[in-house]
């Protein structure tokens, strides 16, 4: 059985995903060379080098502010800047993950938090579906680069300064989809759980925790995994206007500023990893508890 | 004489919808007594179903005098006056058959002692012991619907409301069933209202049949069964329940039933 499913899972799994790695990298190379030779063929002739493709391959690929850095480029330069460097310098890019993952599981967890309040009381109470729901969705038409300089310029005027801001900008991203699944996943019971409850004679509250809140706990795990991708991007963003002490935001934008793209590209592949491992964690807490709540596998 | 349990007279229910009014009940009175077995059979839109969630105090009658155990149908629910079984079983998919069957219990403010106890007696009275810790998805059908039973019956309401519970099942099991409903009505002495689509159904299990029909929604006939109380599955080839059947089949045709 054993050797059946590691066949199987090659086959449905790995086989895939890995076609599809080789042909992004081969398209990746493939416009390496394309976006880099004008550049590379501009410096060969100034120097008056004689050149022929296979010397333009090479050198496209080993520019040092390359338009578009080579796969391996970017490895290296993220082989760098995590392992041979002390995660205290400013120059390792594990220590702007840690600032950057810290805003964003600070802001994930406040808009939850908030999220889940916000639409427990939609739910329960008429006057507040009312009134905070459009409230709610206008809230997300407004974009977060216009609205984030102002958050951290307001906060910083009450005195808060540091993680709190950005976090905060992580949190006005994440509470909406929390609030959304979650108003779905707690009027999500049919009428005959309903019904059975009302045979009971049951109070509201007796509803709400053994009916209402159990049945959405999946439409809470699926918001979530939305909402911590992007409380990534909102802590991204909120290290943007900061003037770009630390993080992620700052390694990009000191990247742009100078030009640096491979480091620009090694801290989106970082973002990229912090964001998919999120993900992974989530999705495996998810699973475990549906699972101890009977859900078929 | 036996006490009346549950009385309805003249009892009118109107649904209001966009385009029509529909009248699910028109002018239904009826005595049931303490004890009985009381079957409701008709065709769809009848208004079985919709007398039985008036019983429940799940719809309210626009107009007519309905009390449950000696006083409104709102207070008997109030009381824990019935234990109410669904067509579909409705177990809570999150919680295995131990929790759903304490799921009243909890409710109801049952001491945490007394629970374990209740369960494990009603789960022994539709012959699930050994299924606390399966998830209903891990149940069949017929298993699912017993452990509904089970559910209805944890908190010894008199009253047994059952609306379809077999409906969904096969005729083997539901002849098992049949078979152990009846055992279980006859071991706990509670009044059961019994709705039906299947006419041996109901001259099996019932002490009383009331044929309805639709269109109103109103009662065409009221049957006493004239059946022993002692009913093995061969009872219905005998020319007693044929009889008995035919005059539900009789009642049925006079409300324009089959057509």
């Amino acid at each position: 059985m054993s050797e059946n499913t590691f066949i199987n899972y090659f086959k449905n799994s790995f086989l895939p995903i890995l076609s599809i790695i080789i042909i992004i990298f081969a398209v990746w190379y493939i416009f390496t060379v394309y976006l880099n030779s004008s550049i590379q063929i501009d410096s060969y002739e100034r120097q008056k080098i004689d050149w022929d493709f296979s010397d333009l391959v090479r050198d496209t690929m080993s520019q040092k502010k390359p338009l578009l850095p080579a796969p391996h480029q970017i490895v290296s330069e993220m082989w760098k800047t995590i392992f041979m460097i002390k995660i205290t310098s400013k120059k390792s890019l594990i220590f702007h993950s840690y600032i950057t993952l810290s805003s964003t599981l600070l802001g994930f967890t406040i808009g939850t938090i908030l999220g889940i309040i916000l639409a427990v009381s939609i739910v329960e109470n008429k006057a507040m579906d009312a009134s905070l729901m459009p409230w709610i969705i206008a809230s997300q038409t407004i974009p977060i680069l216009a609205i984030a300089p102002m958050i951290i310029i307001i906060l910083n005027a009450f005195g808060l300064s540091g993680l709190l801001p950005k976090a905060l900008i992580s949190t006005y991203l994440s509470f909406f989809p929390i609030a959304v699944g979650m108003v779905k996943g707690l009027r999500s019971p049919e009428l005959s759980y309903l019904d059975l409850m009302h045979t009971y004679n049951s109070s509201r509250l007796n509803i709400f925790w053994k009916l209402r809140l159990p049945s959405s706990v999946p439409y809470l795990f699926a918001s979530m995994k939305v909402a911590i991708a992007i409380s990534l991007v909102g802590a991204i963003v909120g290290e943007l206007p900061t003037g770009a002490v630390a993080g992620l935001g700052a390694r990009l934008l000191t990247g742009s500023y100078f030009g640096l793209t491979i480091q620009i590209w090694s801290a989106l592949v970082m973002a990229a990893i912090l964001a998919g491992t999120l993900i992974f964690i989530l999705n495996f807490i998810s699973r475990i508890t549906l699972k101890r709540m009977g859900v078929q596998e | 004489m036996k006490n009346s349990i549950i009385s309805a007279e003249k009892l009118n229910l109107i649904f209001e919808t966009a385009d029509d009014d529909v009248v699910a009940l028109k002018d239904v009175s009826l005595n049931i007594d303490e004890g009985e077995f009381v079957s409701f059979i008709g065709p769809s839109g009848c208004g079985k179903t919709t007398f039985l969630r008036a019983i429940a105090s799940l719809e309210k009658p626009t107009s007519g005098n309905l009390t449950v155990n000696g006083s409104s149908p709102e207070d008997a629910r109030k009381n824990r006056a019935y234990g109410y079984v669904f067509q579909a079983a409705g177990l809570y998919p999150w919680r295995n058959i131990y929790r759903n069957v304490s799921l009243p219990l909890e409710i109801m403010g049952y001491k945490k002692n007394e629970i374990p106890g209740i369960v494990e007696k009603v789960l022994k009275l539709v012959d699930l012991t050994g299924f606390e810790k399966k998830f209903p998805w891990q149940l069949s059908g017929g298993m699912q619907q017993r452990a509904s039973i089970a559910r209805a019956l944890s908190f010894d309401a008199d009253i047994l409301l059952m609306d379809e519970p077999f409906g969904a099942l096969d005729e083997i099991v539901r002849d098992h069933l049949n078979e152990q409903l009846l055992q279980l009505w006859k071991t706990t002495n509670k009044t059961i209202c019994f709705v039906t689509h299947s006419i041996p159904e109901a001259v099996y299990l019932s002490t009383k049949i009331v044929v309805m029909s639709p269109r109103p929604g109103r009662i065409v006939d009221v049957i006493e069964n004239t059946l022993p109380t002692d009913r093995p599955l061969e009872i219905r080839d005998s020319k007693e329940f044929i009889s008995v059947s035919q005059r539900v089949r009789e009642g049925l045709r006079s409300g324009h039933s089959y057509e």
